[in-house]
């Protein structure tokens, strides 16, 4: 029982004829890249505004935004992009849920993969958040009002500054969570890089190659982002702090 | 909600739950423990004081964490045929189905996450039990099974149920293998009879109903079993 590698498939033209197969997947890590930042984005600010709201003093809001995290959490991704990709449109006014279906690929597949990893992912920020607000000593918030500030100031100024600093670490993970999310947009036609490596595996019948191909990227991908967040970490990192991160469950 | 067909999902409920929803907890329980006996043992490679040990767990588990769970799906469905085929020693790749191939996949992948939370839990243990146990002259797995892994087990509980309902939501990504768990049967319907709206929101809703109950089951749990120190 033996499988024949055969490697030069991936100089070998890619039947779309925009060039070899290693540059159909590299290209495939573009759009990978393209729909993480893009939903990584909207990500970052929607979860810390609810993080930061979650932990204000306002009933209402904190259980609107408990009610949202719940959401979002509890609906696995697939059925998520799925909700965006087939429902959200039909639910929209006509026009403007036509104008979604007609958009021309690879835009119809893009607009909701993206929106649907950001919300996603903000829920998991929002958490982050959260706990990093939380960690903080409750002295902190006191003296801020004690030195007249407001309520905002003191998240302006004391609050949010310190706990951005500290959740870095756990954001990084979640920043390479998004981009391994962003392969479940195969599954609304987004060729996204593991998309990609399965269309090869299709045209080729490489299997074995497409796939170990992937993988490598994925991987120095993986290796790039957290080389570059380690730099960012040693940099903004709050003197005296030991900086240990909880274990917690997740992908 | 004009034009919504909700007579659809009363059609097909029992398809979805005798068919779907019963392959979708199936391999999430079967999963979950093979999952955590094998990220169990990959935990106490990766602290073992070998270094050849320790590096191999690390690297198997870094290497799973550092991919998509979609690409892992679909390694292991190709690979699997041919795995068989070199063990049983057939000349070409024997057939496995989706079951059995998603139930390795998510086996192999989701021992890596409970692996890190093993280890955490076996972090979490004062160092004067494993001691205790080899003053009382047991062996290094004697002293796992009887007093390291119990405490670590007990302490991670909650985190490890969390990352069971996490991999309850994750079995619905077999659905790129063409498997029929739930939302694989939903899909099916909902494709036959041109009702996508509706049974992607049925679908959406079902979920959110059991992820939402089994983890007010955890916060419950963690207060409960909460060591006072």
């Amino acid at each position: 029982m033996n499988y024949n590698w055969h490697w030069k498939v991936l100089l070998e033209m890619e039947p779309g004829g925009t060039g070899s197969y290693l540059h159909y997947l590299v290209v495939g890590l573009g759009w990978t890249l393209v729909t993480a930042l893009a939903a990584w984005a909207i990500a970052l600010t929607l979860g810390a505004l609810i993080g930061t709201l979650r932990t204000t003093s306002r009933r209402w809001v904190v259980r609107a935004g408990n009610l949202y995290v719940e959401i979002f959490r509890n609906v696995p991704l697939i059925v998520q992009m799925f909700l965006w990709f087939f429902v959200v449109p039909e639910l929209l006014p006509a026009s403007l849920g036509d104008w979604i279906k007609q958009m021309p690929p690879p835009w119809g597949s893009y607009l909701p993969a993206v929106m649907c990893l950001a919300i996603f992912t903000s829920v998991r920020v929002a958490e982050q958040v959260r706990a990093g607000i939380n960690s903080l000593p409750r002295g902190q918030s006191m003296a801020g009002t004690a030195m007249g500030l407001t309520e905002f100031q003191t998240y302006r100024y004391v609050i949010l500054p310190q706990s951005f600093r500290i959740i870095l670490p756990p954001l990084t993970s979640e920043f390479m969570n998004i981009i391994k999310n962003s392969s479940v947009a195969l599954t609304i036609g987004l060729l996204e890089l593991t998309g990609r490596a399965r269309a090869m595996q299709e045209f080729s019948f490489r299997v074995f190659e497409a796939f170990a191909t992937a993988t490598v990227i994925y991987l120095l991908t993986n290796l790039i982002v957290v080389l570059g967040m380690r730099a960012l970490e040693r940099r903004v990192r709050v003197p005296g702090l030991i900086g240990a991160q909880a274990v917690q469950a997740g992908h | 909600m004009q034009g919504f067909d909700f007579d659809v999902i009363q059609r097909s409920l029992v398809y979805l739950f005798r068919d779907g929803m019963t392959f979708t907890l199936t391999l999430t329980a079967l999963a979950m423990t093979g999952g955590i006996v094998f990220g169990t043992l990959l935990a106490m490679m990766r602290l073992s004081s070998l270094r050849a040990v320790s590096m191999i767990g690390g690297a198997y588990v870094n290497l799973m964490r550092s991919v998509p769970l979609v690409l892992v799906i679909f390694w292991f469905f190709f690979l699997v045929p041919y795995i068989g085929g070199w063990v049983t020693g057939a000349a070409r790749p024997i057939q496995v189905g989706a079951f059995l191939s998603a139930l390795i996949t998510f086996t192999m992948f989701e021992a890596a996450y409970y692996c890190e939370i093993m280890r955490a839990g076996i972090q979490s243990i004062p160092r004067g039990q494993v001691w205790s146990g080899y003053a009382l002259g047991l062996n290094y797995w004697q002293t796992m099974a009887s007093i390291v892994l119990p405490q670590a087990f007990r302490n991670m509980l909650p985190v490890l149920l969390t990352q069971t309902i996490i991999l309850f939501q994750d079995t619905s990504l077999v659905y790129v293998i063409s498997a029929t768990d739930f939302l694989g049967a939903a899909a099916k319907v909902a494709n036959r009879d041109y009702r996508l709206v509706e049974m992607y929101t049925f679908v959406a809703v079902v979920y959110f109903i059991i992820s939402y109950s089994l983890s007010l089951l955890v916060k419950h749990l963690q207060d409960r079993i909460a060591i006072i120190r």
